[in-house]
């Protein structure tokens, strides 16, 4: 069983500042869930910046000098054929092919990572703390763990309540949330 | 966050906050099929059954059924596959060149044109495929090593670099759809109610419950995928011109073919999104998220890439005389004097005269008027594609190959087939998906939001004199 504990806020704004209030107090955040991307939460959070176009540029690179050089050993040395009197080697005529396969390559490893990172599939049931935090709350989650005092977790609920949160509650679950 | 003028109408009408976003655009989802939908699934599903019985026929007799001869080789199958590749271009360059541009309009429209572009590619993919004939050989474009030499697809081939670009638009453009709609279907299965719906939102949604680091690398993927896909959507139509543009027959050997392609197709992509959307936001009550500003941003857009399409056409013409190559003057004076004349006027009248119309703002901002025009306009650049693929070719250098091209009954119901299953699919999307982005409609809340604005502009008011707050309009 996992426990943890939830404080709901109601605005973007106020849990922006609630953040920062509840690192004052040195409280570890255990995430944050809200029904859509926060701008700023990231940083505020301390969370290090996404990797993944550094991932899909160097997919995305991969992919192009594949190309160029499987199209070019195709006519130049496996089976070459004159079109049209052009050389074996026409490099513009490459260009199409080499930039769509750039960017499949790259749009695809790129969601292909996103996917396996966020540990997202189809028929990966996850349910959510409280349902409303995909709709209109954004919800601080704490763990609580066996070493959590009922002390700690008083001071949880204060923390929370006093930055501003409209609701907290506690949440036993199954399997991670 | 962008700042955004106060001033500046708002995006989102009415008194909203985030759990009325959530129920209006769930509503839909959620409530049972109404009659009106049933009946336009019936009809559109029946039609695309026939399209697929045609599909079929030709199958089974070849394309020998369709009224292509040895002159005329590409009819209305080819003029059908740029038709929809065309209006397949509106999604991702609302969704992504519009993202780049940080049009915030661009949340009310770009999941549903999204979804459409997917349906129409798919539309447009059919038929070059069953163009083909022999299609259980089709697997013969793709670069794999066979028993044949190995013998390689011509990689220098335009229809080749077609068969590249379409798969990956298609295979893109799915992407950038479904990672967008994956917190949204995870809105909706945590607010199911029916055993059913929980499992079938909670296979959809990936197990997405919106983590900070979650969003964050979302963010990141969108954004990139957006930076990579809007080359990628002109590169699209550029390639589709090349078809035409790098052969030798004269009103096809053009070097202005790629931009005006790209131009005519976004021209078509958001007539057809004006035709689903006015329908959408009327059947499905959303005028407060796609509102009056909404419609005529995408008018705008008509007007502009409607007058470089006119330009294309004239700069065609003027070239062709300037050239004083007596088979490029032919091709374009057969064109218009020819026998397909009625085709090019109109071609004319729909394209170049009728989106003049939307210079006037009262004519841009009425609902009746757009939807009407936005049905002329693919009307238009049906008959664009059809001038330039049928005139071009059924009179070439030789006379005695002469001739004249009018489809079957198989080409017509296989064109209609493809409506079908265009419609048929928009239903089906409409029906169990988010037609809003609900996630980026909560995201522009705070600075578009109607009531967000009035309090913003009160708080000002107080702070300083009125006349500072509205400034000198």
């Amino acid at each position: 069983m996992k426990h943890y504990l939830l404080g709901l806020f109601d605005d973007e704004e106020v849990l922006l500042k609630a953040v920062d209030y509840i690192k004052s107090h040195h409280l570890r955040i255990h995430d944050v869930v809200t029904p859509f991307a926060v701008h700023g939460l990231d940083q505020k959070l301390g969370l290090r910046e996404s990797r993944l176009h550094v991932g899909g540029f160097w997919v995305g690179a991969a992919a192009a000098i594949t190309a160029v050089s499987f199209m070019t050993w195709v006519f130049t040395a496996n089976w070459p054929i004159i079109f049209g009197g052009k050389p074996y080697f026409s490099f513009p005529a490459f260009i199409p092919i080499t930039f769509e396969f750039t960017v499949l390559n790259a749009s695809f490893w790129m969601t292909f990572a996103f996917l396996v990172l966020c540990h997202l599939w189809p028929g990966r049931f996850r349910e959510s703390l409280d349902p409303r935090t995909t709709s209109h709350l954004f919800g601080v989650v704490f763990k609580i763990t066996p070493r959590t005092t009922e002390a700690d977790l008083q001071r949880m609920r204060e923390v929370l309540l006093q930055a501003g949160a409209v609701e907290v509650k506690e949440r036993m679950m199954e399997k991670h949330y | 966050m962008h700042p955004e003028s106060y001033i500046r109408p708002p995006l989102i009408h009415g008194h909203k906050d985030y759990l009325q976003i959530t129920e209006d655009i769930c509503r839909a989802v959620e409530a049972r099929p109404s009659r009106s939908w049933w009946i336009a699934f019936a009809v559109s599903a029946a039609v695309m059954l026939w399209g697929f019985f045609v599909i079929g026929w030709t199958i089974w007799f070849g394309i020998g059924t369709w009224g292509l001869n040895r002159t005329v080789g590409w009819g209305w199958d080819i003029t059908n596959f740029v038709w929809w590749i065309g209006i397949g271009h509106a999604g991702t360059l609302i969704s992504a060149i519009l993202l780049l541009f940080r049009q915030k309009w661009r949340t009310g429209v770009n999941r549903a044109a999204e979804a459409m572009t997917i349906f129409a590619v798919i539309c447009a993919a059919l038929f070059p495929v069953f163009h083909m004939g022999r299609v259980w050989m089709a697997f013969y474009n793709l670069p794999y090593p066979n028993t044949r030499g190995p013998l390689w697809p011509n990689f220098n081939s335009p229809l080749m670099w077609d068969v590249f670009a379409i798969s990956t638009y298609f295979s893109v453009s799915l992407m950038f759809w479904y990672t967008g709609l994956i917190p949204d279907l995870a809105t909706i299965r945590d607010r199911a109610k029916k055993q059913w719906a929980k499992v079938f939102y909670g296979i959809l949604s990936f197990g997405w419950v919106g983590s900070a680091k979650h969003w964050q690398r979302h963010e990141s993927l969108s954004l990139v995928l957006a930076g990579i896909s809007t080359p990628l959507v002109l590169s699209v139509h550029t390639i589709v011109s090349f078809d035409f543009a790098t052969s030798v027959v004269p009103g096809w050997h053009t070097t202005i073919f790629p931009p005006y392609f790209v131009a005519g197709a976004i021209f078509s992509g958001f007539a057809m999104v004006l035709t689903l959307m006015v329908i959408t936001r009327k059947v499905l009550n959303l005028q407060d998220y796609i509102t009056i500003d909404h419609i005529e941003s995408m008018n705008k857009i008509i007007v502009l890439t409607g007058s470089i399409v006119g330009m294309a056409y004239l700069t065609e013409l003027f070239v062709a005389w300037y050239s004083q190559n007596p088979y490029e003057q032919y091709a374009f004076a057969n064109r218009a004097l020819g026998p397909y004349w009625w085709s090019y006027w109109s071609m004319m009248m729909c394209n170049v005269i009728s989106p003049q119309l939307f210079w006037v703002r009262r004519l841009r901002r009425n609902v009746w008027f757009t939807f009407f025009m936005s049905i002329i306009i693919n009307v238009g650049m049906w008959f664009e594609r059809f001038v330039i693929i049928v005139t071009s070719v059924h009179r070439d250098y030789v006379p005695s190959n002469w001739s004249m091209y009018s489809p079957t009954w198989v080409e017509i119901s296989f064109f209609l087939g493809s409506l079908g299953l265009f419609f048929t699919a928009f239903l089906v999307f409409a029906k169990l998906m988010p037609v809003i982005a609900m996630a980026e409609v909560k995201h522009i809340l705070k600075t578009s939001g109607e009531e967000q604005k009035r309090r913003q502009l009160e708080a000002v008011r107080h702070h300083q004199p009125a006349a500072a707050v509205t400034g000198s309009h």
